[in-house]
């Protein structure tokens, strides 16, 4: 299919249809590196926040595995703490650092890049959107600073537990948590509907929809997926708010809270989980589609071979998004909902896995008679796939509505999520970090320091993960503070819960070398040049590296070709960047 | 090469230590044996796909490794094959749904000689009601709570009086007598949780869930709460004991009835605050 205007000699494009207009250009320190309007500088803004609370959450996992790996040594750790451990890291890990860095981050930086924009098409909406995320985030970190300290509900939040006595953070930590989550919706939404627009306006001339990367089908589809899921979160969070504050009853029936009868009353607490999954299984594929999309383009670029099946990619990327709107509930299976909705869910949730497997296929069959280089982001795209497979399969065991039935609830859930969304998506965006820091920076990341990153972080969080699965299939529950006093577990068991914990503290540890690499390569790493992945898309064509304001100079590019132009047969060199005209390939 | 064989030991290592690790499911006590045998054969199934894909991309790896002056073929794609691995995948997936399917029938078929169980969950202990001789359980609301009737019983309906009230102490269960257990919480959200029955399901105050199960072997097994309930949640445990009927027929004549817990509390009443 190579989508190459070959054979059109002299092929003349278009004229632009939009004339330039010019950029608000910064004038002064504070515009261009604070309030600044730059699609390029937000990204970066957006990733350094969200990697700034991630470590927060890191090092929260790392609490949480203290007690479970050694219970009773660390007494400082109880079982409120543990709660509340549990819910901030799995709230900053879900939606303030991976879903932000992915949109807010990967998408800031490469959708104008890629499609040959100068910026993104509202600048000033833009800008707005990272200084609300930044908001969003010192109120969730403010709730750290309160007497009782932030909400323990667990990330689900589920009422009535949420808003009533018995737990953590029942006061302030729970309405800090929703009003945050309000904000981040806000604040994403006006990024979002910046990058669908500048997806569907924004693109050069001859970037039709079918030549572009697949980095930009994956964000723009996890875009799409954002902006029509975040809105059910946001109802949910005002409505649980107003039940908390003012007494409202939407999620809360009659009840009986610690021997007191309360006002509540005729309200549904399953409604709640249909509200949160109907955001909470889109989510999964906010995170997971970006990803998909950027492994594609890693994997084609260091195998130096075109992305197998490119059509195929694209609409299971567009299968997977529309069919994520309907499995929401295989999370509900034992919420007590009608029974007969097992089926359906069951049926949807396991038809997803066949567009899923056949992108696994075609990655794997790219590095099939390709030319593999295995420089970092090779290395962790391959890692990506060996993680994401087994995450991915153990996802047929919990939507396979009565399988789920043992296995809900327990450990072997913590280890599937955490190897499908957790491990795999990390995975590629370190890749992506090392692939684009030559472009971002103008310098190399150091190689050694990688590798050692690399094979610590993967066969670390491999060790983790896999055989948490073993500790849910035993029966051990998760969000479990104390797992002693359980006779159905071997003692064997707490050796692996400890081994568990040594893993996490290693891997942990193991990402200061990957930060002291980000700062120290800034200054001392390698010069990169413009293009040193020999690849081909349009973000490694820009006269100048790092990019300027406005991307490209006097001119816009014009694209002629698809995005995987590797050893094309005939071509002198291996690549063909997407804005050579034919007919300079043919006198080359 | 060292790339290539460090990825093929990931994918062996994991089948090794699925076969060879201590660590697997306890032995059941019920008659979910078949939710057992779909767990063995998703296993199968996508044990071999990991297997299948990571031995083969380690392959790719090894054999087409960059190599001075090598270069990729270029083949954008190939539908035939595409459409192959499509229909195999779908098979695979069918393969696992059906069997899941199947017995998730059974899972909410509920045989029409079972027993009524109710196990009522509050932050952070287990209660338990079971229908006296008349073989039913009375009605319920929360609304009727109180010291004397902590479990709601409705004291106005006479099938009610002789339901059997167990707090703070085991559930015993008969041995191969299909069991309907009714649920229902007074405050958050619970799960009544026992590993070795293999069923669970949440406890959703304002409505009574339920689930079906046959014991099928004797022993005492500990009850989990499986749905997070406030900070007592890893404390919020029990015992169930499945024992011969002969032997439950026995405890169950010793266990209060509603109606006795009702007449003593009245008797305690009048005696200790006699009135002025």
């Amino acid at each position: 299919m190579a989508d190459v205007a070959l054979g059109k000699e002299n092929y003349v494009p278009p004229p632009a249809e939009v004339e330039d207009v010019e950029l608000p250009h910064a004038h002064s320190w504070w515009t261009r590196y604070v309030f600044c309007q730059d699609a390029k500088v937000i990204a970066i803004q957006y990733s350094l926040t969200a990697i700034a609370i991630g470590l927060v959450a890191l090092v929260l996992s790392w609490l949480m595995r203290l007690q479970l790996g050694f219970p009773g040594v660390f007494s400082f750790i109880d079982s409120s703490q543990y709660l509340q451990f549990i819910t901030m890291h799995g709230m900053i890990m879900v939606i303030y650092l991976l879903t932000a860095l992915f949109l807010g981050g990967f998408g800031n930086y490469l959708i104008p890049l890629m499609l040959g924009a100068r910026d993104m098409v509202f600048p000033f909406v833009n800008m707005l959107s990272y200084w609300i995320y930044l908001l969003a985030v010192l109120v969730l970190a403010a709730s750290f600073f309160l007497p009782e300290g932030p909400t323990g509900a667990g990330w689900t939040l589920y009422p009535p537990q949420a808003i009533l006595n018995g737990t953590p953070g029942q006061g302030g930590g729970i309405i800090l948590m929703l009003a945050s989550l309000a904000l981040f919706i806000i604040g994403f939404t006006m990024g979002g509907l910046n990058y669908v627009v500048t997806v569907l306006q924004g693109r050069c001339r001859g970037m039709t929809l079918m030549r572009m990367p697949l980095t930009v089908w994956g964000i723009f589809t996890a875009t799409v997926l954002a902006l029509l899921a975040f809105p059910a979160l946001f109802v949910g969070a005002v409505m649980l708010l107003l039940d908390r504050l003012l007494g409202t009853s939407f999620f809360m029936p009659t009840l009986i809270s610690m021997g007191e009868q309360l006002k509540y009353g005729g309200g549904s607490p399953i409604l709640f989980q249909h509200l949160f999954w109907f955001f909470g299984h889109p989510e999964v594929y906010i995170v997971a589609l970006p990803a998909f999309g950027v492994v594609s383009d890693l994997i084609a670029t260091h195998a130096r071979k075109n992305i197998f099946g490119y059509r195929m990619m694209v609409w299971a990327i567009v299968i997977i998004g529309a069919l994520s709107f309907v499995v929401l509930a295989h999370h509900m299976y034992v919420s007590g909902m009608n029974p007969y909705f097992g089926y359906f869910f069951a049926t949807t949730t396991l038809i997803i896995a066949v567009p899923t497997a056949i992108k696994v296929y075609n990655w794997v069959l790219t590095l099939w008679r390709g030319n593999i280089h295995l420089t970092l982001p090779m290395l962790f795209s391959l890692a990506f796939i060996v993680t994401f497979v087994n995450g991915g399969l153990t996802g047929l065991f919990l939507g396979n509505v009565s399988v789920d039935v043992p296995l809900s609830d327990t450990m072997f859930v913590v280890a599937h999520f955490h190897m499908v969304m957790g491990v795999a998506p990390i995975m590629v965006i370190f890749g992506a970090i090392y692939h684009w820091y030559p472009k971002i920076t103008g310098h190399m990341l150091n190689e050694t320091l990688g590798k050692i990153h690399f094979w610590i972080t993967f066969l670390g969080a491999y060790a983790i993960f896999f055989p948490m699965h073993y500790v849910g299939l035993m029966g051990i529950p998760r969000r479990y503070f104390d797992v002693s006093d359980m006779n159905f577990v071997p003692p064997s068991a707490h050796d692996l819960n400890a081994f568990i914990t040594v893993m996490a503290l290693i891997v942990g540890v193991a990402q200061i070398i990957f930060l002291f690499n980000l700062a120290w390569s800034l200054r001392y790493g390698k010069e990169a040049g413009g293009n040193p992945w020999r690849a081909t898309t349009l973000e490694w064509q820009t006269p100048e590296t790092p990019p300027g304001h406005g991307n490209w100079g006097k001119e816009l590019p014009v694209v002629y070709r698809w995005a995987y132009d590797y050893s094309v047969p005939g071509a002198k060199e291996d690549f063909i960047p997407q804005n050579v005209p034919p007919a300079a390939v043919r006198a080359a | 090469m060292g790339v290539a064989l460090v990825f093929v030991l990931v994918a062996v290592g994991s089948v090794l230590f699925h076969v060879f690790s201590p660590w697997w499911w306890t032995p059941i006590a019920s008659n979910w044996g078949s939710i057992d045998d779909t767990i063995i054969i998703t296993f199968w199934i996508t044990g071999i796909a990991f297997t299948g894909v990571v031995v083969f991309l380690s392959y790719c790896v090894f054999r087409f490794r960059h190599r001075k002056d090598a270069r990729a073929e270029y083949e954008p794609e190939n539908k035939k094959l595409e459409g192959w691995l499509t229909i195999g995948t779908a098979l695979g997936v069918a393969a696992m749904l059906a069997p899941g399917l199947y017995v998730w029938h059974q899972f909410i078929s509920v045989p029409k000689d079972a027993t009524d169980v109710e196990v009522i969950g509050r932050q952070w202990q287990w209660s338990y009601r079971l229908p006296g001789k008349d073989g039913k359980l009375g009605k319920s609301d929360v609304k009727n709570i109180s010291t004397d009737n902590p479990l709601g019983v409705d004291p106005n309906d006479s099938a009610g009086q002789d339901d059997i009230i167990i707090e703070s102490d085991d559930l015993h269960l008969p041995i191969g007598k299909p069991i309907k257990v009714l649920l229902r919480s007074i405050d958050v959200l619970h799960d009544f949780y026992v590993p070795e029955f293999r069923a669970k399901m949440d406890m959703i105050p304002g409505i009574v869930t339920y689930y079906w199960l046959t014991p099928t072997r004797t022993g005492t097994f500990d009850v989990l709460c499986a749905e997070l309930c406030g900070v007592g949640h890893s404390q919020m445990r029990g015992r169930v004991v499945v024992e011969e009927q002969e032997k439950n027929q026995a405890w169950l004549e010793q266990q209060p009835t509603f109606a006795q817990i009702s007449a003593r509390s009245k008797t305690a009443a009048a005696t200790g605050a006699p009135r002025p």
